[in-house]
């Protein structure tokens, strides 16, 4: 039984049709990867799924329940999240606000608790707190907490929105390219992580640049190139694949002529 | 000493009236970076239809509590019809439409009531009471009580309540919070009613003093813009004590240099706070990775 079903889905931009037809299925605790050239539709797929988009054809079920066009805050409460590639993050708070953030969604008070500061209040607050705190152990921010979140590096921040969509306890994460602008060691501590949450039982889409950490990590990876899914398949097999070869290989001789030019 | 006294009293009276405006910019600009300039209008409108539902035979509360529920619901339509689907457009738009807002509904009291100036009973008599030589109206408590009760509700619903903190991080990034799980148009539509609200209530407080009109609004919305931006814009403390000094000094250019010099002290405190201050008394720095 898949999580997440993504049936025949399509958006058009004007004239320009950005994704075509494009469909495949996770299963929980499953890593998959979108690949694909620059400008081939990946990120544009994950806003259509994440409900940034309003996709024009298609369906995305999300257990069995058709949640196309569901804003993002009703897709987070169904256990869909996602981080960006060019991060959404409350820049002003602290590193830990911005990880509360995440733990509010499961924390539902009465206001009038909230307003008197009850015990019951209190305790909820230390309570999200706290696993706020571990969710940035484990990514590795745990001695920034205080530091305002604007303040942190790029690739930190990549982190602190991987420890917020985690703190939303998802069924499925949805990563924009999470290593990219990440050192080497940085990006072998986001494997891992991932690994981690996968192994946990949530389901994972990616879009990465970083080949070797793709075909590491990957169960499975969909390739698109022109807004269209070209080939899918185990990542031996994907290697070997004469059209993800060739739109690779095209995109590549392209630009060593330009670079000779 | 007492007419300094005097001067202070009705000072505070006045600012705890551009504290209440500035606390509506509050909201809403800390839900959306807007600031509502159709927030005097709410002012009016609070005091206009407590006259009118007064005048067709209410009791006075219930009045009261009409005008306030009528202007939470206009503050509502505004952001349904006018500012929700500007959404994407740059602040400065919206910042437009709300002055464009704010013209339509001085027109539309115009039509609806008319042009002349009301006033309704103050709420416990109009005896002063007598502080040390100077002497104060039982209604400028009832306003400068609203005040402080509203500012401290607000203190709390932002520091200590979810859905107040939710408004926080809509304003601080809209997509953020939707991931988050925050429904952003449900927040932008309680800082709407919450502003209006609350401006009504001012309106409410203040007419039995200053007397109504439709066209008092503008005066307000200027007075209270001063207000939060001498405060610094957003932050609830920065409203009430950026209004408080503004009404006090306001009364003391009044009484000891000249009424006709009232105005120009607000506009020339803000240039000063501006320019010394651009964040206000309370404002948070910002600065912007580049």
């Amino acid at each position: 039984m898949s999580l997440l079903q993504i049936e025949g889905l399509g958006i058009d931009f004007g004239g320009l049709r950005a994704v075509n037809d494009v469909g495949f299925s996770l299963k929980p605790g499953e890593i998959v990867s979108v690949i694909g050239p620059n400008g081939a539709g990946k990120t544009t797929l994950f806003n259509m799924i994440s409900g940034i988009y309003a996709p024009s054809r298609g369906r995305v079920v999300l257990d069995g329940e058709d949640v196309t066009r569901l804003p993002p805050h009703l897709l987070a409460r169904r256990g869909l999240s996602r981080t960006f590639q060019n991060l959404q993050i409350f820049q002003s708070m602290t590193v830990l606000e911005n990880a509360v953030a995440g733990h509010h969604l499961h924390d539902r008070g009465s206001v009038f608790a909230d307003l008197l500061a009850l015990p019951a209040s209190r305790r909820r607050t230390r309570a999200s707190e706290a696993s706020a705190r571990a969710l940035l152990d484990r990514v590795g921010l745990g001695r920034a907490c205080q530091q305002e979140a604007g303040s942190l590096s790029y690739g930190a921040l990549k982190r602190l929105e991987i420890a917020r969509a985690l703190a939303l306890k998802p069924r499925v994460l949805l990563l924009d390219e999470p290593a990219a602008g990440c050192n080497a060691v940085e990006t072998e501590e986001i494997d891992h992580l991932i690994a981690q949450v996968a192994d946990e039982g949530v389901s994972i889409l990616l879009v990465e640049h970083d080949m070797k950490m793709v075909m590491r990590i990957s169960n499975h990876i969909v390739v698109l190139d022109h807004g269209e899914k070209i080939a899918e398949g185990e990542p031996a097999a994907i290697s070997r694949n004469a059209r993800v070869i060739e739109a690779y290989l095209g995109a590549q001789a392209t630009e060593v002529q330009n670079a000779d030019g | 000493m007492p007419e300094f006294l005097q001067f202070l009293l009705s000072g505070i009276t006045v600012g705890a009236v551009y504290a209440l405006v500035a606390l509506g910019f509050t909201i809403i600009y800390n839900a959306s970076g807007v600031v509502n300039f159709a927030q005097g209008e709410f002012v009016m409108l609070g005091g206009m239809i407590t006259v009118f539902t007064y005048a067709a035979g209410l009791p006075l509360p219930l009045a009261a509590l009409i005008a306030i529920l009528a202007t939470a619901a206009i503050g509502v339509a505004l952001n349904t019809l006018a500012i929700a689907p500007a959404r994407g457009a740059p602040v400065v738009s919206l910042i437009i439409i709300t002055i464009g807002a704010s013209i339509l509904i001085r027109g539309a009291t115009q039509l609806v009531f008319d042009k002349q100036l009301h006033r309704f009973p103050a709420f416990s008599g109009d005896t002063p009471i007598a502080i040390g030589g100077a002497t104060i109206l039982p209604q400028s408590l009832w306003v400068i009580s609203g005040a402080f009760a509203i500012f401290l509700l607000l203190w709390l619903f932002f520091t200590r309540t979810l859905i107040g903190r939710a408004v926080l991080a809509t304003a601080n990034n809209r997509v953020a919070a939707q991931l988050v799980g925050i429904n952003t148009n449900f927040v932008m539509t309680l800082s709407f009613a919450m502003s209006a609200a609350i401006g009504a209530l001012a309106g409410v407080l203040v007419t039995p003093i200053t007397l109504t009109s439709y066209n008092i609004g503008l005066a307000f919305a200027l007075k209270g813009f001063a207000a939060a931006m001498i405060g610094g814009m957003g932050n609830p403390k920065g409203a009430l004590v950026g209004g408080l000094l503004l009404g006090i000094l306001e009364a003391m250019t009044a009484g000891y240099i000249s009424s006709q010099y009232k105005d120009a002290t607000a506009f020339i405190v803000i240039l000063v706070v501006l320019f010394a201050m651009p964040q206000g008394l309370f404002g948070s720095k910002s600065t912007d990775r580049v």
